[in-house]
């Protein structure tokens, strides 16, 4: 890890952990997805099985996205931006080390949210119970390194919060489909989960070489 | 039109005076609206430039396109040499309106987290850049709390943390009380005398007075004039 990429990840993670902005929404997002979602569907038996990973994914994503859109606010905030334009440190490691804060915080999220989830669903893994530590945070980094890629493309735009939204979520849909299938395969034990795993792999190889090929263009576009 | 730091021709000069930055010819269009046009400006080391203008006149544009945030539309750009602004970014300084910095985080640990961004750069100590400016660096309060122009002070000690030899100062005296601003006067002042470029914009134009070996004044994008100051310090 290059000194830039540490310094810009440890500011963000002491600015989360003074504010819990992003951290605070997630659960609070996430959490009602999960519930409103046991609710709308009865939670028991095989049904429950089969819709539990979607249910997730979903709740992940929405909560993610209402983090993703803040992801770049303190930096438009001040035009704090343009300082970060004038080091010269590149603007690669800024986006790694967003993207690497946005996961964690993510990650933290799933971590308390799912005993609740456990218990609302009432799940029994069927399958490989230790894949899922393989697919959430594949599927997670999928979702956060676009975000936070996206959030940064509509930096500029006056409806950058729905703009983001309309652009992530085409784009994040075979991460999606890959991290619903696996999940399921593994909560049902069903299918092998592998393929969709290989696909996520991929997915994430190529978007986030992408991302931090394109992110110098618009990271100093006017 | 034309400013130039002296009457003799382009060539002579540029071959007799060491050029900090030039301007050649530059125009920013945004849309159809013409923020700057066609403007040409040398500016020599260790020398402190002026800008003056009503409020749309392009002061804050020139100082975003020397600062190497905004590309001219027309037009050339050479900073130390003939390099662009934004191949020699770590060598600029540059405070906008805003202060730049993050709420969440106390003066000394914004000025930190900038100053390790700037690696092989012989930065100032965070501490002694907050003293420079009239700052308590043990202030444990986060930035957000500070008032206005405590943040005017923290914002220009991130700039001078790396040392820049080309100072960009939008407005600088801009929410200080007249004591503060003549005490930044006298820092400016004394950055200058280390053969360092300061170019800034202001309204308060006798604030200003006692550096400005140049005064430039702009109008609708253009320079108006471009005149020899009468510094005092």
């Amino acid at each position: 890890m290059t000194r830039a990429l540490w310094t810009h990840l440890s500011k963000d993670l002491r600015i989360e952990w003074r504010s819990l902005d992003a951290m605070i929404s997630m659960l609070f997002f996430s959490g009602l997805v999960v519930v409103l979602f046991s609710i709308a569907f009865d939670p028991r038996g095989e049904f429950s099985q089969q819709i539990s990973g979607g249910v997730l994914c979903v709740a992940t994503m929405f909560a993610s996205v209402s983090a993703l859109n803040q992801a770049w606010a303190r930096e438009i905030r001040h035009q704090v931006m343009d300082a970060q334009r004038m080091v010269p440190a590149p603007g690669a490691e800024l986006f790694l080390a967003k993207a690497i804060a946005n996961f964690l915080f993510v990650t933290i999220v799933q971590v308390i949210l799912a005993p609740f989830f456990f218990v609302f669903y009432n799940l029994h893994i069927a399958g490989n119970a230790w894949l899922l530590a393989l697919v959430l945070p594949l599927g997670t980094w999928a979702l956060v390194g676009n975000g936070v890629f996206f959030a940064a493309l509509s930096m500029s735009s006056r409806n950058r919060e729905l703009l983001l939204s309309l652009i992530l979520f085409p784009i994040f849909i075979p991460a999606l489909l890959a991290m619903v299938q696996s999940t399921t395969a593994i909560f049902t034990g069903d299918s092998d989960p592998m393929l969709w795993i290989k696909m996520l792999v991929g997915y994430d190889i190529i978007f986030t070489t992408a991302s931090l090929l394109l992110f110098d263009t618009i990271f100093h576009a006017e | 039109m034309t400013a130039k730091a002296s009457g003799t021709e382009p060539t002579e000069h540029y071959a007799r005076v060491n050029i900090c930055a030039r301007l050649q010819q530059v125009s920013k269009l945004f849309g159809s609206f013409a923020a700057l046009r066609q403007v040409t400006v040398d500016l020599e080391p260790g020398r402190c430039y002026v800008l003056l203008g009503e409020n749309g006149a392009g002061k804050s544009t020139l100082l975003r396109i020397l600062a190497g945030l905004l590309r001219p539309s027309y037009g050339k750009v050479r900073v130390f040499g003939d390099s662009g602004p934004q191949q020699e970014r770590a060598r600029i300084g540059y405070m906008s309106h805003a202060p730049m910095l993050y709420d969440e985080l106390t003066a000394q640990e914004n000025l930190r987290y900038f100053a390790s961004l700037y690696p092989g750069r012989n930065c100032l100590a965070p501490a002694d850049a907050l003293r420079q400016v009239g700052l308590d660096p043990e202030l444990k309060r986060p930035f957000g709390q500070y008032s206005q122009g405590m943040r005017q002070r923290t914002s220009l000690a991130r700039v001078l943390v790396p040392s820049p030899e080309l100072l960009l100062l939008d407005e600088p005296f801009s929410n200080m009380d007249v004591e503060s601003a003549r005490q930044m006067v006298e820092l400016l002042a004394r950055f200058r005398q280390s053969d360092r470029t300061i170019v800034l914009t202001t309204h308060q134009r006798d604030l200003a007075a006692p550096i400005a070996d140049w005064v430039l004044t702009l109008r609708a994008g253009c320079v108006a004039s471009f005149e020899p100051g009468r510094p005092t310090l």
